[in-house]
């Protein structure tokens, strides 16, 4: 039980800091408490070019490289696609 | 009229005899419609007449299921004869395909898609919006449902900067907002029927170039049942669809113009030639120059349009969705805009003052006036912003 209650919660933490970095970079408009894991951002306003400025953020931040057939709408829209995408890249990495 | 080896060489559609006459019809009234900056009625009557406003549809719509490659076959035979023929049949198979690729389930777009065919129905398009800075990607109009009604009915208000032959088609496809309360950029595709609008025109269409497109701004107010909003979002379709559509069969709009002006260049060199057995004419060697030009802009005009074809047979079609695409589908609208200018102007330059005149068989004048439009249709510089930041992303391969 152990091993998944941890991963559950580096998860957790994971999504967290791609809600925190949508907050600094999406430029969202609106009240940012009711961004969900799963809020399609593109319809909560983030505009193309504010999902370059994220897009580039999180390579930062997670230290890497989103391959071209990645940098799509579908990989960005939510912060649990996002998750999945970086979760998918961490793992060839490692 | 066609030769038989231009007839295997063609698809049937573009062979047929109804659309060989939509193109002398077209070629015929070219130079009245640009002088007068009138709508070129007899060509698309014609067009009519040859059930080319259903090519788009697919088979089980009653249409001709042309693809993407039929129908620049098509603009661009147009637009070597009338570049307002051709732009006007490009953007309404620019909606068609719109419609085609993202009904979803709709009872009532596959209901219009018969009528389109039967009616033969032209369809304009209402994306451009005063105060949104041309992004076609931003609407302030936005649909009001109109609580209780009968039908479920929605009703909206746009002021549209540029509605091409908007006083000439039957129906109108609009960007709008989803509701009052979306965001600029959450935006649907509405259609209706100018019977059921009020269209206001706010001003004159009296231009350089493309003058027969007609397209003043105008205040347009309607009011439908919900069924007629297309219910994919607008983001989809707008990637996936109407921009890799719109430029390429826009970028063989102007590639027909070129290869018209590039012709007459070629004639009158011809004809300087004969005048002097045995030489070359200097303007040979401009003419050598400007079939360099040519070639590489039918390069990168074919080749973008099998870069869509290859892409968009995938169902669903997930790269036409990537930065990737769209930095390149933009660098093919600023790079065939800028040629056909280019093109156009050395042919100028080849003609001389034979090319300079209005009227006459070397004249390029119409051509180099319609081609200026390409550049400022979506302006490169817009385009340019944006792969600016895209590219800030996305790293090109070979």
């Amino acid at each position: 039980m152990l091993p998944s209650t941890e991963s559950q919660a580096t998860e957790a933490q994971k999504r967290d800091r791609i809600r925190q970095i949508i907050k600094d970079h999406a430029g969202l408009g609106l009240d940012f408490e009711k961004v969900a894991y799963s809020t399609d951002l593109y319809r909560a306003g983030m505009t193309s070019y504010a999902s370059v400025a994220l897009m580039i953020a999180l390579e930062n931040e997670f230290e890497l490289e989103f391959p071209d057939a990645m940098l799509s709408r579908s990989v960005f829209e939510s912060i649990d696609s996002i998750a999945s995408a970086i979760e998918s890249l961490q793992r060839v990495t490692q | 009229m066609s030769t038989p080896l231009r007839a295997i060489e063609l698809p049937e559609l573009t062979a047929s005899e109804a659309f060989q006459r939509a193109l002398g019809v077209a070629a015929k009234h070219a130079d009245e419609v640009d002088r007068r900056g009138r709508f070129p009625s007899e060509a698309i009557d014609a067009l009519r007449a040859a059930g080319a406003l259903g090519w788009g549809v697919p088979h089980e719509y009653g249409g001709a299921g042309a693809q993407i490659d039929d129908l620049a076959d098509a603009t661009f035979e147009l637009s070597r004869k009338c570049a307002a023929t051709g732009m006007v049949f490009a953007m309404h198979q620019i909606q068609i395909a719109s419609i085609v690729r993202h009904l979803a389930d709709s009872i009532w777009f596959r209901n219009y898609l018969r009528r389109v065919v039967r009616e033969q129905r032209l369809i304009a398009s209402a994306t451009s919006e005063v105060g949104v800075g041309g992004d076609l990607r931003r609407s302030i109009a936005a649909i009001q449902r109109i609580p209780d009604s009968p039908g479920d009915l929605v009703r909206f208000e746009k002021k549209a900067s540029t509605i091409s032959y908007g006083a000439h088609a039957d129906d109108l496809l609009t960007t709008v907002r989803c509701s009052t309360t979306a965001d600029p950029s959450d935006q649907v595709l509405i259609l209706t029927d100018f019977a059921q609008m009020e269209a206001e025109p706010t001003g004159e269409w009296d231009t350089l170039g493309m003058r027969g497109t007609c397209s003043p701004g105008f205040v347009v107010r309607a009011t439908c049942p919900a069924d007629q909003v297309l219910p994919v979002p607008f983001a989809i379709i707008a990637a996936e669809t109407m921009v890799p559509f719109s430029h390429i069969l826009w970028a063989h709009v102007w590639l027909g113009i070129s290869t018209e002006a590039f012709g007459r260049a070629q004639n009158f060199v011809r004809v300087q030639a004969r005048q002097n057995p045995g030489t070359t004419p200097p303007s040979a060697l401009r003419l050598s120059e400007l079939s360099v030009r040519m070639a590489e802009f039918r390069a990168l005009v074919q080749s973008s349009m099998q870069e869509y074809m290859s892409l968009a047979q995938a169902e669903p079609s997930p790269v036409l969705s990537t930065i990737g695409y769209a930095v390149r589908i933009n660098n093919l609208k600023i790079a065939a805009s800028e040629a056909t200018v280019e093109t156009c102007q050395s042919a100028l330059r080849i003609c001389g003052f034979a090319g300079y005149g209005n009227a006459g068989p070397y004249s390029v004048g119409r051509h180099l006036r319609d081609a200026y439009s390409a550049t400022l249709m979506i302006a490169n510089d817009r385009l340019h912003a944006t792969n600016a930041a895209l590219l800030l992303v996305y790293r090109e391969g070979k």
